[in-house]
């Protein structure tokens, strides 16, 4: 954090308060300046511009790096709403150059193949703030302890298939409500067995919820999958390859970002979803490689 | 006294809290039927690209413009400031249009230049903790509206009667002084309506 003029920058309180801005709202995954507008006109909420999305990344195989800052900047041009981009695990100098591009939300992304099999990156020493995936408590608070100023359930991405990110964001509303329900001579071996830092653990006792905000990712496809997120205590929903994969990317935009608006708005939702056209064609998690699970990345 | 936060995307349930600590009965308005007998509306921070689509999605721009002509008080934090505003900078259409005001969208800059700085606002308080985030600012006012507050020099909130508009976002703070402010403007309009 830095004073410039006596403004102070980068504290905790703007880097968490940029993701309450973006709740209840979709982050939408794109790969040039046409799909961003698209996405904006939709009424996405931000756009993550990628070089790929996570589908082919996936099909494309090879290490995933760090999109081409021209892409990047086609994408900033293109939109008023903030622009986030992903840097590899533990690539802090990958994150740097984001962060000097001007990019408004660093995602430190298990999509792409890890830097660092060890270490995250010390996020707290940026002005950029950072979102990282997580499937469950623990891990979330030990992106936090490390600075992260948003978390979004990691599910399974690329995959068009929701039941890894229902799997991670029912484990962590769980563990929240355990956690608030311990007496306080619980908490410290709590911390030992999930791996948080203990501080923030006596937090969520007291509050019952994260410090941060938490989306929904990997495996969004369907209005619905949106708002069945959104049912489970998303604050809102990254949708990565489920709109650009789709027959109909503007009419899947539009309907996903009402979907999440009306989450318990059934009649609504079932008229958004009529005659959509064939969402992204998806995978099965079974059929899925051990090394091709993306979520497995970081720790 | 009944007060709406418009909860189609953003910051609600901080305002919700806000509202609530300064005694006020809150709502959420997500459609237009439950604009109905609120006594004054909250437009709370967030994307106003989203929430401006989403206001024409839902057939709210109209009954809400109603509302701000027939005098029930609207209060618009960062993205409600822009909702608000007569002009908004680089573009010809407004959305709501009440607050005669221009407005420049994201005018200090990207994320990274987002900041936090202690304010005095005219009547409200001297050392005001204000969050600024990918902030608008207020580049030009009518006759009609007060400047409450600048920020060296360039103005951060307006007054225009029942209308109150500012730039950073007060929901975001533990500083309850700017929403008691419009709780106290929304129960003298309610005075002078059923008087």
């Amino acid at each position: 954090m830095s004073r410039v003029n006596g403004f102070e920058t980068g504290t905790d309180r703007v880097k968490r308060g940029m993701a309450e801005m973006q709740k209840g709202g979709v982050i939408m995954d794109v790969i040039n300046a046409e799909q961003a507008k698209i996405a904006e006109e939709a009424g996405a909420v931000a756009v993550m511009a990628l070089e790929r999305v996570p589908s082919d990344i996936r099909a494309a195989g090879g290490v995933a790096r760090m999109a081409d800052p021209t892409i990047i900047e086609e994408v900033m041009k293109a939109v008023s709403i903030p622009v986030m981009a992903k840097a590899r695990i533990g690539h802090y100098v990958e994150a740097r150059l984001l962060e000097a591009m001007g990019v408004d939300y660093i995602d430190e992304s298990e999509v792409l193949t890890p830097a660092d099999d060890q270490y995250h990156i010390d996020k707290g020493t940026f002005t950029v703030p950072f979102v990282c995936g997580a499937r469950d408590l623990g891990e979330a608070l030990r992106r936090i302890g490390e600075g992260a100023s948003m978390i979004r359930t990691k599910g399974e991405p690329g995959t068009g298939n929701i039941v890894e990110a229902v799997k991670h964001m029912r484990m962590m509303m769980s563990q929240l409500r355990q956690v608030q329900g311990m007496s306080r001579d619980e908490l410290m071996a709590e911390a030992k067995n999930i791996g948080a830092p203990y501080e923030l653990l006596l937090q969520i006792h007291e509050t019952g919820k994260l410090p941060v905000v938490n989306f929904a990712a990997g495996g969004v496809a369907t209005p619905a999958d949106a708002a069945l997120m959104m049912q489970l205590g998303s604050d809102g929903v990254f949708v990565g390859s489920g709109i650009f994969k789709s027959d109909n990317p503007d009419k899947f935009a539009r309907s996903i970002v009402q979907a999440t608006t009306h989450y318990e708005d059934y009649s609504l939702i079932a008229e958004l979803s009529k005659g959509l056209g064939a969402p992204m064609k998806g995978l099965e998690i079974s059929t899925l490689e051990p090394s091709a699970r993306m979520q497995e990345r970081g720790w | 006294m009944k007060i709406g936060v418009l909860a189609l995307q953003g910051a609600v349930r901080e305002h919700v809290r806000m509202l609530e600590q300064a005694g006020a009965e809150v709502s959420l308005v997500k459609q237009r039927e439950q604009l109905e007998g609120l006594d004054g509306l909250v437009i709370p921070g967030g994307e106003s690209t989203t929430i401006a689509k989403l206001m024409h999605l839902y057939d709210l721009m109209e009954p809400i413009q109603e509302m701000g002509r027939r005098g029930i008080p609207l209060f618009g934090t960062c993205a409600g400031l822009i909702v608000l505003a007569a002009r908004i900078e680089g573009t010809e259409t407004p959305h709501l249009g009440l607050l005669d005001i221009t407005v420049e969208r994201n005018a200090f800059g990207r994320q990274r230049d987002s900041f936090e700085a202690e304010l005095a606002i005219k009547g409200v308080a001297e050392d005001f903790e204000a969050v600024f985030i990918r902030a608008p600012l207020i580049t030009e006012t009518g006759s009609e509206s007060e400047v409450l507050c600048e920020i060296d020099g360039r103005i951060v909130v307006v007054q225009q009667g029942h209308l109150l508009g500012a730039s950073f976002h007060p929901e975001l703070t533990e500083d309850g002084r700017l929403h008691s402010y419009f709780v106290e403007m929304v129960e003298a309009a309610h005075r002078t309506r059923i008087a």
